[in-house]
């Protein structure tokens, strides 16, 4: 059933301090909402449990991107648009501009924010496989400080993550030493636009002498929080890419991941396509062919 | 905590924003939606609720120049905002070329997803003037039609397109 707007209450303080302070006064009472476009889904289905939401959208201390010497800080209130439209991240962290690229139509990616898509932690969030390729960390706020955390494990199950009641995320910052890595991601949606992945892969790659220097692989849809396939890049760490070795490598990511049959896929067809893009990342990676 | 009434709260809040060149004010809760708003308080019923999630585009308005769905935005974050909808493209009498090249082309039959492919047309003609095919698909993408197949609008859109580029 539909919310009544009457029972919600939203304020809209004018900065980083004040909205913490608030996150502070009450743990786990007050729901940040950025571009609602997740938050809003739910209250429009009258599924949004929180009855007090403090708005984030906006706030200038959370949408810049700053370019660094060693890494670029992008503010988690930057929306897709932003993302899309900033020369240094399409130059550097094409992963994650594909991703922006194929996030809903053009009003979501105007309105959905990264940082939005970290806490909304779907398993099937587009962005968050570029940010564990990339090796992302995350600048966490509260009133108590700021901290630095490493998204690798920032998601610990389903919908779950190490993001306190009184934390905002203020920065994903994006180290700079992979630029010159070979990038290759894919979607695999229903359809081509406005979907929800049925899997989403996204890599980088290195070679040297025709061996494998240095991989990154990452996957969405595939367990109850984005994944990074350790043990596949391990694996493949230091061989030459031949097909051995591509038989080895799929069947050690279907090993790595935990799919389960849902509305939108089967776990046999998702192992069968994460086998499949991991080895067709390898054979680009080798062949050196553009895949973004 | 208590909140001051123009940054929102529970009660019902004064708040005013631009609405198609002309400053508006409303008393309404935060939480309620600016699509509510926009049919119910400005009587501006253009935009449509399809599917109240973001996922049709009949809510389309442009905010701060920004094609958003209006079904997702709370009134509270448009705030001093300027917003258009389907009602401010048209001078009067005179329809945008947008509009015409719609009635045109058949880009419109019952005509609940036009507002929306309208504006979402308009918001990619200000970005990118000179859109390919693809680019016309990819700035529509967000926006669901029932009824005309979508190769009517975008031929619609092409023709805009040429036309604007002619005068
Ligand atoms: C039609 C449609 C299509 C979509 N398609 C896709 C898609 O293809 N791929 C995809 O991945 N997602 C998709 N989404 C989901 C959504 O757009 C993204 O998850 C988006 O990034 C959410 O960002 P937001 O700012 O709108 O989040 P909100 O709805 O504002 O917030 C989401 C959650 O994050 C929290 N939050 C937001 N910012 C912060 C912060 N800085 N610090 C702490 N907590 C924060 C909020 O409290 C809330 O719990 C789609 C949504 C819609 C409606
Ligand atoms: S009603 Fe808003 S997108 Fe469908
Ligand atoms: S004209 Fe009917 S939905 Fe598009």
């Amino acid at each position: 059933m539909r919310s009544d707007p009457a029972d919600y209450e939203l304020v809209a303080p004018a900065n980083l301090q004040e909205i913490v302070a608030l996150l502070a006064e009450e743990p786990g009472t007050w729901l940040p909402i950025a571009g609602g476009t997740d938050v809003m889904v739910q209250y429009a289905a009258g599924k949004l449990s929180a009855r007090k939401l403090v708005s984030i959208w906006n706030l200038p201390e959370l949408r810049h991107i700053e370019v660094l010497a060693d890494e670029v800080r992008i503010g988690a209130g930057c929306t897709y648009t932003d993302l899309r439209e900033n020369e240094t991240v399409g130059r550097e962290f094409p992963l994650l501009v594909s991703a922006a690229s194929w996030t809903g139509g053009i009003a979501n990616q105007n309105r959905g924010t990264l940082g939005g898509n970290v806490v909304n932690a779907s398993p099937a969030a587009d962005s968050l496989p570029a940010l564990l390729a990339y090796e992302a960390e995350l600048i966490l706020v509260s009133i108590r400080g700021e901290r630095r955390v490493p998204y690798l494990d920032f998601h610990t199950d389903y919908k779950k993550t190490k993001l306190a009641s009184d934390e905002l995320i203020r920065d994903i910052c994006l180290s700079r030493r992979f630029s010159e890595y070979f990038s290759y991601t894919r979607k695999v949606g229903a359809r081509q636009a406005q979907a929800i992945s049925k899997v989403c892969v996204a890599a980088l790659g290195r070679l040297d002498g025709g061996k494998v220097k240095d991989v990154r692989i990452a996957v969405g849809s595939v367990a109850p929080v984005p994944l990074r396939l350790l043990e596949t890049e391990r694996i493949v760490q230091g061989k030459a890419i031949e097909p051995s070795l591509l038989l080895l490598a799929k069947k050690i990511a279907v090993a790595e991941i935990r799919p389960i049959d849902d509305i939108r896929s089967t776990m046999r067809y998702r192992s069968t396509v994460v086998g499949n893009l991991v080895a067709e990342f390898l054979e680009k990676l080798r062949a050196n062919e553009p895949a973004i | 905590m208590t909140t001051n009434i123009s940054s929102g709260g529970r009660a019902k809040c004064e708040l005013s924003f631009t609405v198609n060149g002309e400053r508006r004010t409303v008393r309404v809760h935060p939480m309620e939606r600016l699509l509510d708003v926009l049919r119910q308080e400005l009587a501006l019923t253009g935009a449509k609720e399809g599917c109240a999630e973001g996922e049709c585009g009949s809510c389309s308005v442009l905010m701060d120049g920004a094609l958003v769905n209006s079904c997702l935005v709370p009134i509270l974050q448009a705030k001093s905002a300027n917003i258009v909808t389907i009602e401010g493209l048209a001078a009067g009498a005179q329809l945008n070329c947008l509009q015409e090249a719609f009635l045109d082309f058949g880009g419109a039959q019952c005509g609940i997803c036009t507002p929306g492919m309208i504006l979402a047309a308009s918001h990619l003609l200000q970005r990118n003037p000179q859109p390919t095919i693809g680019d016309i698909r990819e700035g529509l993408s967000g926006n669901l039609c029932r009824c005309t197949g979508y190769v009517q609008i975008f031929d619609a859109v092409a023709k805009a397109v040429q036309f604007k580029a002619r005068t």
